[in-house]
C-alpha cells in the first residue's frame, strides 16, 4: 500500500519528464496521497494589487489546521500548500507547476482570480488535475463540457443577474429596466444573466442598456441617457469606483428608480460613503454569506462556531472582513468532499465527489442556501438572498432566490 | 587580441552547463530557467539603454508586454508558428521604441524616467481597450499552446522550449557583445559620459539615443515574446507596472554594463520572490525588500561588480549612486575600439 503509489508516482514523473504523455493518471493513481496525509495546493494573491483577498487563503490554512488538530479527515492530515502569485498570471503558472510537478499535490484548490486561474486552466485540464472551487465570480468556471477538471464555487455574476431579473419579473412584471454595465467580461456576464431570464421579453422590458469603459473618467452621460429612456428600474453592474459615481449621479439628477447593485460593489467604505450613504438608500443587492456584523446572526450556532474558530485560530484578524467567512465556507466544502472520497483519493474520485454534492449546508451561508453540484452542474452556489441598504446597513429581505442551472 | 580571448573558456563552460541542465532538471525547473533566459534578454535590452547610454527607463515592461502580445496574437489568431513570431515581435517593438524614443529622448534624466514610467502605467489599460479586444481578448487575455519539439526530437515541450530560448539568448548576447564592443558601443558610452564631448567628436546624439532606445525595446520585446510562449498565456494583469520595476531591479542587482550581470539579475528576479515567500507568507514584499537592500549594501555594483572586485581587488568601493558613471577599468572614450574590454562573461 505504501510502496505502490510512490512507485507509480515515480514512473509517472519519469514518463512526464520524457514528455511522452501529459499527465496520464490512470485510475488507482493517487498523487499527493499517503496513508497519513493528503497534499493539496492553491495560489493566492498574498502580495500585489489584490492582496486584500489573501485573507481567504489564510482562513483556509487556519481551517485545515483546526481539522488536523481534530485528527484530520479519514485519518489523513490535510496539508494545504497555499502560495503567493501576486495576482500575476505568469507567476500563477510558475507556482501551479511547482505545486503539481515538484510538490506533487493531489489537486488545486480555490485558486483566486479570473485572469490568474485562466492562465492555468488549460494546463490543469490537460494534466487532469482537479481545479476545485475557483475563487472568481466569472461564469466560465462552470464549463464542464470543455473543462471537465475545473469547477467554480460562489454564485457567478451571471447567476446573480438572473436572480435580480427573476425578482423584477415577480414583483414588477411591467417594469421598464435600464442597465449600465462595464464593457468587459465582468459586465457582459451580468448582461447575459438578465437576458437568460427576460428572454423574448428583453427588448420590451429593457428600455436601454448602455456600457462604460474602465478608462472612462465619468459615467454621468450614460446615467442621463438612461434616465431619458423613461426607465423605472436601474441595474448597476459596475466596479466600485464607477458604482459610486453612478449611485451619486442618479440621486443628483433627481431620478428615483428601483436600483439593483452588483454585490461586487456593496462595500460601505469604497462605494456607499463616496456616493453618500443617504443617496444610496433603497438600493437592492444579493448575498449568500452571513455577515458577522448583522445582529440577526448573534445567536446563530454557525456564526458562534465561526467566531470561536476565528478567536482560536486567527487571533487578531478583522472579523468584519467577509473574506475570512468565505475562506472558512469553501474550506468546509472541501472537507466534505474529502470525507465523501473515503479511501479513494484518486483525482478521478475527487472530481466525482466534488460534482455530486447534494444540498450541503455550510453553517456560515445564509440559512436556506446550500451547495449543490452534479456532473452537469459545475456552479456549486446558485442562490442569493436580497438585501436593501437602509442608510446604515444592508437589511436582508424576502426568500432565497435561485438562479438558473449551469 | 588577448582581450577577446580571456572570457571564452568560462563562457563555454557556462553554455555547456546550460545545455546539460536541459537533461538534468525537471520540466518545472526548465520552465523557470526559460523565464530566467527571457528576463536576461530583457535586462540586457534595458542595460543597453541605461547602463551603456545612460538613459533611464522605468517603462520597459511596456515593450515586454507588446512583444508578448505580438507573439500571442500571431499564434492564436493567425496560426503563425512560435519561432516566426520572434522577428515580428522584434520589428514591432523596435518600431514602437523608435516612435516613442524620438520625442521622449529629448527629455533628459529623471524626466525621461517619468515619461517611460507613464508608458508602463498606460499599457495594461490600453490592452483592455475595446477597439483592440477582438485581438487582445480584453481582460481575459489569450491562451496559447506550447510548441512541440520539431523533427520528432525526443524532448519534452519544456526541454525543447528551454533549448530554443537558450539558442535565441546566445545569438542575442553575441550580437549585443559585438555591437557594444564596437564603434557604436563606444559612441553610446561617450554619450553617457560626456554628451557634449561626444557631439564634438561627431556623434549624432539624438539619432544614437533613439536608435539605442529602439534596439533596447527590440530586445525587451523578443524577451516578452519568449516569456509569453513559455507561460502560454497573456493578459493585461500579467504586465502591470511591476514588470518594469522588476526588470530595473534585475538590472541593478545584476550590475550594469555587464552581459553576465544580466543573467545574474534575471536569476535574482525569478527566484527571490519564491525565497521571500518561503520565509514569510504574511509579508513576502517586506522580506523581498530587506533582501534587496541587503544585496545592494553587500554588492554595491551588483553581481558583476563582485566579479570585478574579485578579479581586481584594487578597483572597489564605488557607491551605487555612481553606478551610472564609468566603472573602474572602463575605457575612456578616447581609446580605440581594439582596446575596449567590456567586463562581460
Amino acid at each position: 500500500m505504501m510502496r505502490y503509489p510512490v512507485f507509480t508516482a515515480a514512473v509517472t514523473a519519469a514518463v512526464m519528464a520524457l514528455g511522452l504523455a501529459a499527465g496520464e493518471a490512470r485510475a488507482g493513481d493517487m498523487p499527493g496521497v499517503t496513508a497519513t496525509e493528503i497534499k493539496i495546493g492553491g495560489t493566492m494573491p498574498y502580495s500585489g494589487p489584490a492582496s486584500a483577498y489573501g485573507a481567504d487563503g489564510r482562513a483556509e490554512l487556519a481551517y485545515f489546521k483546526m481539522i488536523n488538530d481534530q485528527g484530520g479527515i479519514n485519518g489523513r492530515k490535510v496539508t494545504l500548500m497555499s502560495v503567493d502569485d501576486g495576482y500575476s498570471p505568469p507567476k500563477t503558472v510558475e507556482q501551479t507547476r511547482m505545486l503539481v510537478e515538484q510538490e506533487g499535490v493531489a489537486f488545486m484548490f480555490n485558486g483566486l482570480g479570473t485572469p490568474t486561474q485562466t492562465s492555468v486552466q488549460k494546463y490543469l485540464n490537460m494534466k487532469k488535475v482537479p481545479q476545485l472551487f475557483v475563487a472568481s465570480g466569472a461564469d466560465k468556471w462552470g464549463d464542464y463540457k470543455h473543462f471537465p477538471w475545473t469547477i467554480g464555487y460562489q454564485p457567478s455574476y451571471r447567476v446573480e443577474a438572473q436572480i435580480y431579473a427573476k425578482y423584477v419579473l415577480k414583483t414588477k412584471p411591467d417594469a421598464k429596466v435600464a442597465i449600465i454595465y462595464q464593457n468587459d467580461d465582468f459586465g457582459k456576464d451580468y448582461l447575459n444573466g438578465v437576458k437568460d431570464i427576460f428572454g423574448d421579453k428583453y427588448a420590451k422590458m429593457v428600455t436601454k442598456d448602455i456600457s462604460y469603459e474602465v478608462t472612462d473618467p465619468t459615467t454621468d452621460q450614460q446615467v442621463v441617457t438612461l434616465q431619458a429612456s423613461g426607465a423605472d428600474t436601474l441595474m448597476i453592474f459596475a466596479t466600485p469606483k464607477f458604482a459610486a459615481q453612478i449611485v451619486r449621479k442618479v440621486y443628483d439628477i433627481n431620478w428615483h428608480p428601483t436600483e439593483f447593485l452588483t454585490n461586487v460593489s456593496i462595500s460601505v467604505g469604497a462605494v456607499l460613503k463616496p456616493a453618500g450613504v443617504e443617496k444610496a438608500v433603497g438600493i437592492i443587492t444579493g448575498g449568500y454569506l452571513m455577515d458577522s456584523t448583522d445582529p440577526a446572526w448573534a445567536d446563530n450556532q454557525g456564526m458562534k462556531d465561526w467566531l470561536a474558530f476565528m478567536d482560536k485560530y486567527m487571533p487578531g484578524a478583522d472579523k468584519t472582513d467577509g473574506n475570512y467567512t468565505y475562506g472558512y465556507a469553501v474550506a468546509m466544502t472541501l472537507a466534505h468532499v474529502l470525507k465523501e472520497c473515503g479511501n479513494d483519493l484518486s483525482r478521478e474520485n475527487i472530481m466525482k465527489q466534488a460534482t455530486n454534492i447534494h444540498a450541503l449546508e455550510i453553517p456560515v451561508l445564509i440559512p436556506g442556501i446550500t451547495v449543490n453540484t452534479s456532473p452537469t452542474n459545475f456552479h456549486p452556489l446558485r442562490q442569493l438572498q436580497l438585501a436593501r441598504w437602509n442608510g446604515k446597513t444592508w437589511e436582508r429581505f424576502g426568500d432565497i432566490i435561485e438562479g438558473n442551472g449551469s | 587580441m588577448s582581450a577577446a580571448r580571456r572570457p571564452i573558456l568560462p563562457v563555454i563552460l557556462a553554455l555547456g552547463l546550460a545545455v546539460a541542465l536541459a537533461f538534468l532538471v525537471s520540466d518545472y525547473r526548465l520552465f523557470q530557467l526559460t523565464m530566467v533566459l527571457a528576463y536576461a534578454i530583457a535586462i540586457l535590452g534595458l542595460d543597453m539603454l541605461i547602463g551603456y547610454t545612460g538613459q533611464i527607463s522605468l517603462g520597459h515592461g511596456a515593450f515586454y508586454a507588446v512583444g508578448a502580445y505580438t507573439a500571442a496574437i500571431l499564434m492564436a489568431n493567425f496560426d503563425v508558428p512560435y519561432w516566426a513570431t520572434l522577428p515580428i515581435a522584434a520589428l514591432i517593438c523596435a518600431g514602437f521604441g523608435f516612435a516613442f524614443g524620438f520625442p521622449a529622448l529629448r527629455l533628459g534624466g529623471l524626466y525621461l524616467a517619468l515619461a517611460t514610467f507613464a508608458l508602463a502605467i498606460a499599457v495594461p489599460q490600453l490592452l483592455k481597450y475595446k477597439a483592440f479586444e477582438a485581438w487582445t481578448g480584453g481582460v481575459q487575455g489569450i491562451v496559447i499552446s506550447k510548441p512541440d519539439p520539431p523533427f520528432g526530437l525526443k524532448l519534452s515541450q519544456d526541454q525543447w522550449l528551454y533549448l530554443f530560448t537558450l539558442m535565441v539568448t546566445v545569438v542575442l548576447f553575441l550580437l549585443a557583445r559585438n555591437l557594444l564592443r564596437g564603434r557604436i558601443g563606444l559612441a553610446m558610452r561617450a554619450v553617457r559620459d560626456h554628451a557634449l564631448a561626444a557631439e564634438a567628436m561627431g556623434v549624432d546624439i539624438a539619432l544614437l539615443k533613439t536608435r539605442t532606445f529602439a534596439l533596447s525595446a527590440m530586445y525587451t520585446g523578443i524577451a516578452g515574446a519568449l516569456g509569453a510562449i513559455a507561460v502560454q498565456f497573456v493578459a493585461p494583469d500579467s504586465f502591470s507596472v511591476l514588470v518594469s520595476i522588476t526588470l530595473f531591479v534585475g538590472l541593478v542587482v545584476g550590475g550594469i554594463t555587464s552581459l553576465a550581470g544580466a543573467v545574474f539579475g534575471a536569476i535574482f528576479i525569478v527566484f527571490l520572490p519564491n525565497i521571500a515567500e518561503n520565509i514569510s507568507k504574511a509579508a513576502p514584499g517586506a522580506i523581498y525588500g530587506v533582501i534587496l537592500i541587503a544585496f545592494l549594501y553587500l554588492l554595491p555594483m551588483g553581481f558583476a561588480g563582485l566579479r570585478r572586485r574579485v578579479a581586481r581587488p584594487g578597483a572597489t568601493a564605488q557607491p551605487p549612486a555612481q553606478a551610472l558613471t564609468p566603472s573602474p577599468g572602463t575605457p575612456s572614450p578616447g581609446k580605440s575600439a581594439a582596446e575596449i574590454r567590456i567586463k562581460s562573461g
